[in-house]
């Protein structure tokens, strides 16, 4: 409980609220990594997940190779990246990409796939072009697991961004490494605490943005409609390790 | 016109669906196709606007053979309303109605205008233009997913057991306005059924199919009822047992109509001059 109470101190300290190694500029640099990863990340796997879920194939492939890279440790492949690419903030960005793929990508796909059959058949039926049923029905109808998708990947990324500065790349994870180094329990306290307010303000927008991109329609849908179910099976998101047949 | 020449569908897991069909489908009129399930009315119907393409043979509209025109377009053309509606969680009934004329670049305010008509036109009330499409009944959405199907004038409606999902009533409702419809606008409807009674209420032409898309008689409903081609037909009309299988006795001076069980079905009467709707011209 003491050590709490000399980590906010630390936190509120005057001394730690400028210069070069002060609370502002590692968690601009924090922030930047999480950013820079979250849009690589959404721009690779994306239209990936669209494509898969769009399509119905390619998924097993998909998911095997994420799943696949999701179990390699994140610091190890962080150290082995650096000893490659050098000291930097390039080897903790593509170790942050290779993490926060996973996540995007399902929630890519499996908003897709949960979307009723017989609307994409519909859709179809009445003569839309198949890139009309991407952005007219399936992206919109999608939203809302994508965000999901994002939300898990997003908060991965801000917690394990922590790492960077494993290998000199600063963010709020320079005091927990420099704390550990000086035995200054505080300022180690410090560091994880700022991380995980970070987390916890990241989940609180989601969690909006999730509200506000179910489309309208849909959400009495989910309350009364039962008469409709997927006819594939909905991923979970998060979790795209369960194979399809 | 839409004329099916020696048509197949084989389906790539080796389903041959539809085998060796041939069938003209008359402009302006109505063409039912019944028959149980899996017999290949949902493939058969399929292929007119190409969401299956057929493996062999032929099909023309107005003597065009649709394998050299574009899908989508062809797609726009071919009104189509399916059993679940079909409609676009998403979007307010209104958009749902004009989503072919927007797709085709009609303006959003004219789109609509002509989507509240449709509305008018198909019974449903304009105030519910603004609601989704899970906030109606199904009949009602049965009813949006005609208009829909209308919006772009199409001169063929292909139809797929719309109204096989709601209630008897409610179904009677959308039989009788289906007819009236079919009044005013004059398409060329292609139905799908399993139900022989909408067959024969709706079909100027009844089209019974066995598996594998094989035609067992087809004629208007009077032919098929006067002349089964054969015990299949017989027994699927239900001509030898049940409502249809009616004889005439007499009591007390009056003809009365029995069914097969001896139920009274109504008495006889002189029939209107008019005859009926598909007597002989
Ligand atoms: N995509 C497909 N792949 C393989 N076989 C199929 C496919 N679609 C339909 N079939 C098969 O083709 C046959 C005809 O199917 P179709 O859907 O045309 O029947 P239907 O007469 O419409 O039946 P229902 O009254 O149940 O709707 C069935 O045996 C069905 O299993
Ligand atoms: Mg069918």
């Amino acid at each position: 409980m003491n050590l709490l109470i000399e980590a906010f101190a630390w936190i509120f300290d005057p001394a730690h609220q400028s210069g070069p190694n002060g609370i502002p500029i590692r968690l601009v640099q924090h922030l930047t990594i999480s950013l820079v990863v979250l849009v690589i990340s959404s721009v690779i796997a994306i239209p990936l997940g669209y494509l898969i879920g769009h399509t119905g194939r390619g998924r097993s492939l998909a998911v095997s190779l994420t799943g696949g890279f999701r179990a390699l440790p994140t610091l190890g492949l962080l150290i082995i990246l650096a000893l490659w690419l050098g000291i930097g903030v390039e080897a903790p960005v593509i170790a942050l990409v290779v993490l926060a793929v996973p996540p995007i990508l399902a929630g890519a796909y499996s908003g897709f796939e949960a979307i009723d059959r017989r609307t994409i058949d519909s859709a179809r039926a009445v003569g839309m072009t198949e890139w009309q049923i991407v952005r007219k029905v399936e992206i919109p109808l999608g939203l809302p697991l994508l965000i999901g998708g994002l939300r898990s990947g997003t908060l991965q990324i801000i917690a394990t961004a922590t790492l960077a500065d494993y290998v000199g790349a600063g963010g709020l994870g320079r005091f927990i490494f420099v704390g550990l180094k000086s035995n200054d329990y505080p300022q180690m306290l410090a560091g994880s605490v700022l991380v995980i307010a970070l987390a916890l303000l990241s989940e609180g927008i989601f969690a909006i943005i999730q509200k506000l991109v179910v489309p309208r329609g849909v959400v009495a849908n989910q309350n009364t409609d039962v008469r409709t179910p997927s006819s594939r099976r909905v991923a979970v998101v998060g979790s795209p390790t369960e194979e399809r047949k | 016109m839409i004329e099916f020449r020696q048509v197949s569908k084989q389906f790539p897991d080796g389903t041959l669906a539809v085998d060796d069909f041939s069938l003209v489908i008359p402009s302006r009129k109505t063409t039912v196709f019944v028959g149980s399930s899996g017999c290949g009315k949902t493939t058969i119907l399929r292929m007119i606007n190409r969401m299956i393409d057929r493996t062999s043979g032929s099909i023309e509209i107005d003597g065009e053979d649709i394998v050299g025109l574009d899908k989508v377009k062809l797609r726009r053309r071919i009104g189509y309303v399916m059993q679940n509606s079909g409609l676009l969680p998403h979007r307010k009934v209104i958009d749902n109605v004009a989503t072919v004329p927007l797709l085709n670049g009609v303006p959003k305010k004219q789109a609509h205008a002509r989507a509240l008509e449709l509305l008018d036109t198909v019974g449903l009330d304009r105030s519910l233009a603004n609601r989704y499409p899970s906030q109606l009944s199904g009949g009602q959405q049965q009813r949006v997913g005609v208009a829909r199907g209308l919006a772009a004038d199409p001169n063929i409606l292909l139809m797929d057991e719309p109204f096989g999902a709601v209630d008897p009533l409610v179904r009677a409702e959308l039989q009788q306005e289906l007819i009236r419809l079919q009044r005013e606008l004059d398409k060329t409807v292609v139905f799908v059924t399993h139900d022989i009674d909408e067959a024969f209420l709706l079909g100027d032409q009844v089209v019974i199919l066995q598996k594998g898309g094989v035609i067992v008689q087809k004629g208007s409903p009077t032919e098929i009822l006067s002349a089964p081609a054969n015990d299949f037909v017989a027994d699927f009309i239900g001509a030898t047992k049940g409502k249809r299988a009616l004889h005439i006795d007499r009591r007390d001076g009056r003809e009365v109509v029995l069914d097969s069980e001896g139920r009274a079905a109504g008495v006889l009467v002189d029939g209107p001059t008019g005859g009926s709707k598909d007597a002989p011209a």
